[in-house]
C-alpha cells in the first residue's frame, strides 16, 4: 500500500521584501485510498504545501521531508516527482500555444508510463473519459488552454488526473470559480479516478462547497503555515458554520 | 544618407536642415543603379537595425555577377535557366531601394529564370550550394504564368557572400507558393530583396524560413497589383549566439479587393542572437475593400538577445474591410515548463514542446510534407545546437 508522509516541512519564499517563511512544520500522512481535505483562510499557505510537493521552483524546502513510499520527494525534479506518482491538479493552469490537448496527453502518458500507450485503448480511453467529463471531442485538437474557459481548464486537469492514474493527487482549489454544474462534473471525475485507481487524494479547498460532493475522510485546518486541528468529516460542517474566525484570533494572519 | 532631391520633395517651412524624412512607404527612392546611392552610413531607415560594417563589400564593393552552379528538380511545367539583362521581365515587379540591392543589379551577368506554366500542382526545388565566400551580386525571376499553379523552394546552403534581387511575377488568377530556405554555413552573409507582383485574382503565399548563416536579411515587398489579389507572407526564424536575422516586410496594397497576412515567428536563443522585423503595410487610395493583417512573435529563450519588432500601418483610404497589426515578444515561461514537468515530461522535451508547438503554426502552413519534416527536424537540431553550448 502507498503512502505519502509529510514530516517536520518548513518552507520559505523569496519576495522583494527578503526571504518570507510561509509552512512552518507541516506534519501529515495520506494511505493510498484517503480523501484528505485541507481547509483554510486565504494566506494560511495550503496552495504552497500544493506546490512544495509537486517542487514548483519559487518554493524551497529549508526542513522537514516528503516522503513517498519511503523516497524522499524533495529532491526529486518536477517530472521526476510526476513519474514516481504525484498530480498536481492546478488552480490556474498555464496555456500552452502550438501543443495539441492529444500531443500532450500522449506526451505525459509516455513519460509517466516509461512506454507510449498502446494507441487503440489509449484513443479509446481519452474519448470515453473526455465524453465523461462533458468535453466536446474537439477539445483533443485545441491548443492545452488556449481559450478554454475556467471551468473547461479544470475540467481538463481532472482529464489528465483521470488518464495519467498517479498514487496521489493534489487539487488546489480545483472547486474556485465553478458552478455548480461544472463543480458536480468535476466531483464525479475525481469520485470516479478514485474508485478507479484507489489513488490517495489532498483537496485544498477555501470553501466547503466541494466537500458535498467528495467526501473527505479527514478534514485539516491550515492556519498560519501548520495543521491547527483535524478531524473527521464534521469539521468541514462546523467550518461551514463558524468560519475561520476562531482560529483566527489566536495567529497572526490578518 | 539619401537627399531631398533624390526623394523630389520639399523642404518643411521650420526644417532646420534641409531634409524631410519620406512620408509615406511608397514614396521611398529607387533605382536599379548603385551609383544613385550615396555610401551607406548605417542611419538609413532600410539599415539602421543592421550592422552594415560587416558587409561593406556587398554594399559598396565590387561584385561578381557571373552565373553560378545551380541544381533542380525536374519537373514538367516549370523550366529553369540563365537569361539574359534585357529579358522583358527584369525590372516588371520592383527595384532596389538601397545600394546593396542596386550593386546586385548593376552587377549580373545573366538572371536565373524559374518560369511556372499549366493548371495542375507542381513542386520544383532551386538549390543553391556553391557561391562560395567572395562578394557576389545576382537576379533570379520567377515568373508563375496565369492560371499557372506550383510550389518553388529555393534552397541555400553553404558559404555566400551574397546580395540579390528575386523578382516574383504572378499573372491572372496564379497560384504561387515561394518558400526561401536559409541554411547556410555559419560565416555566411546574405542580403536578398524579394519584389513580388501580383496579377488579378492571383494568390502568393511566401514563405522566409532563416535558420543558418551570419548575416541573414531577406525582405519581401509585394504589390498586391490586380483587383482580387492575396498574399499570404509567412516566416520564421531561429537565432542562435551571435547571429543577425532580418526581414523587412513590405505589403502595397494597390488595387480593390486584395487581401494579405503577414505572420512571422521567431526564436532566439544565446548571446547576440539578434533578430529584425519591420512589418509595413500601405493600404493606397485604390485599395477599397482591402482586407489586411500582420503580426510578428518572438520567443526569447535565453539571455542575451535582442529582438526588434516593428510593424508599420499607413491607410490611404477609408472604405476598407479590416486592417491591423499586431506584435509581442515574451520569455520562454516558466509556468508553462512546470506545467509540463509536473505531468512528468522532463525539462528538455517540455521546451522543445514549447518551441516546436510556437514554430509549428508557421512550419504546418508551407504544403510540402516532406519540407515541413525536414524543418521540423532541423528547428530540432537548433535546440539540440544550444544545450550543447
Amino acid at each position: 500500500m502507498s503512502v505519502l508522509e509529510i514530516k517536520g516541512l518548513h518552507v520559505s519564499v523569496e519576495t522583494d521584501q527578503g526571504t518570507k517563511q510561509i509552512l512552518r512544520g507541516v506534519d501529515l500522512t495520506i494511505n493510498e485510498g484517503e480523501i484528505h481535505a485541507i481547509m483554510g483562510p486565504n494566506g494560511s499557505g495550503k496552495s504552497t504545501l500544493a506546490y512544495t510537493i509537486a517542487g514548483h521552483p519559487k518554493y524551497k524546502v529549508d526542513s522537514g521531508s516528503i516522503l513517498l513510499d519511503g523516497e524522499e520527494v524533495t529532491t526529486m525534479t518536477v517530472d521526476q516527482r510526476a513519474r514516481a506518482g504525484l498530480f498536481l491538479a492546478m488552480q490556474y493552469p498555464v496555456e500552452i500555444p502550438g501543443v495539441t490537448v492529444t500531443n500532450f496527453l500522449r506526451t505525459a502518458k509516455t513519460a509517466i508510463d516509461g512506454e507510449a500507450p498502446a494507441i487503440r485503448t489509449w484513443i479509446k480511453d481519452v474519448r470515453e473519459s473526455m465524453a465523461r467529463l462533458r468535453m466536446d471531442k474537439s477539445f483533443a485538437e485545441r491548443n492545452v488552454n488556449e481559450g478554454f474557459s475556467g471551468g473547461e481548464k479544470k475540467r481538463n486537469e481532472i482529464l489528465q488526473l483521470e488518464l495519467l492514474k498517479p498514487k496521489f493527487a493534489v487539487l488546489d482549489e480545483t472547486d474556485s470559480g465553478l458552478d455548480v454544474d461544472a463543480l458536480k462534473i468535476v466531483s464525479e471525475g475525481v469520485n470516479r479516478a478514485k474508485e478507479n485507481t484507489g489513488l490517495g487524494l489532498l483537496l485544498i479547498t477555501h470553501y466547503t462547497r466541494i466537500l458535498r460532493y467528495i467526501t473527505p475522510d479527514f478534514v485539516h485546518v491550515f492556519v498560519d503555515g501548520r495543521i491547527a486541528e483535524q478531524g473527521g468529516p464534521e469539521l468541514a460542517d462546523r467550518l461551514e458554520d463558524e468560519g475561520y474566525d476562531r482560529f483566527l484570533t489566536e495567529s497572526n494572519v490578518g | 544618407m539619401p537627399t531631398a532631391e533624390q526623394h523630389g520633395i520639399k523642404e518643411h517651412s521650420d526644417g532646420r536642415f534641409g531634409f524631410v524624412p519620406v512620408q509615406t512607404r511608397s514614396d521611398r527612392f529607387k533605382s536599379v543603379n548603385v551609383a544613385d546611392f550615396a555610401p551607406v552610413t548605417g542611419r538609413e531607415a532600410v539599415w539602421k537595425l543592421s550592422p552594415v560594417a560587416k558587409f561593406t563589400d556587398l554594399t559598396a564593393g565590387e561584385l561578381d555577377g557571373s552565373v553560378y552552379p545551380v541544381e533542380s528538380t525536374p519537373n514538367a511545367g516549370i523550366t529553369v535557366g540563365w537569361v539574359d539583362r534585357d529579358d522583358s521581365r527584369i525590372g516588371t515587379a520592383g527595384a532596389p531601394e538601397e545600394r546593396a540591392a542596386a550593386n546586385a543589379w548593376s552587377s549580373f551577368d545573366q538572371a536565373l529564370a524559374i518560369t511556372v506554366s499549366g493548371e495542375e500542382a507542381k513542386e520544383v526545388t532551386v538549390t543553391r550550394a556553391g557561391l562560395g565566400s567572395a562578394p557576389r551580386g545576382a537576379h533570379t525571376i520567377i515568373d508563375a504564368l496565369p492560371f499557372s499553379q506550383a510550389v518553388v523552394i529555393l534552397e541555400n546552403t553553404g558559404d555566400a557572400r551574397l546580395t540579390e534581387n528575386v523578382e516574383i511575377i504572378l499573372g491572372e488568377s496564379a497560384n504561387l507558393t515561394v518558400v526561401t530556405l536559409q541554411e547556410w554555413n555559419d560565416g555566411a552573409v546574405h542580403l536578398a530583396n524579394h519584389f513580388a507582383s501580383i496579377g488579378r485574382d492571383a494568390r502568393l503565399k511566401h514563405i522566409v524560413v532563416s535558420l543558418g548563416g551570419s548575416i541573414v536579411r531577406v525582405n519581401p515587398s509585394v504589390r498586391l497589383a490586380g483587383p482580387g489579389s492575396e498574399a499570404e507572407l509567412l516566416g520564421l526564424y531561429f537565432a542562435d549566439a551571435g547571429q543577425h536575422l532580418e526581414q523587412q516586410v513590405y505589403v502595397n496594397h494597390d488595387a480593390p479587393n486584395s487581401r494579405s497576412r503577414v505572420t512571422y515567428k521567431g526564436a532566439l536563443q544565446g548571446t547576440g542572437a539578434r533578430t529584425v522585423w519591420i512589418g509595413d503595410v500601405l493600404i493606397g487610395r485604390k485599395a477599397a475593400g482591402t482586407d489586411s493583417y500582420e503580426q510578428n512573435r518572438n520567443l526569447v529563450l535565453t539571455k542575451g538577445t535582442r529582438a526588434d519588432s516593428i510593424p508599420n500601418l499607413e491607410i490611404e483610404t477609408g472604405d476598407i474591410k479590416g486592417a491591423g497589426h499586431a506584435s509581442a515578444t515574451g520569455r520562454f515561461d516558466d509556468e508553462q515548463l512546470f506545467y509540463l514537468q509536473a505531468r512528468g515530461i522532463t525539462e528538455e522535451e517540455a521546451r522543445r514542446l514549447v518551441v516546436r508547438g510556437f514554430l509549428s503554426e508557421i512550419v504546418q502552413q508551407i504544403g510540402s510534407a516532406p519540407l515541413e519534416d525536414r524543418l521540423q527536424a532541423a528547428i530540432e537540431a537548433e535546440l539540440r545546437g544550444t544545450e550543447e553550448e
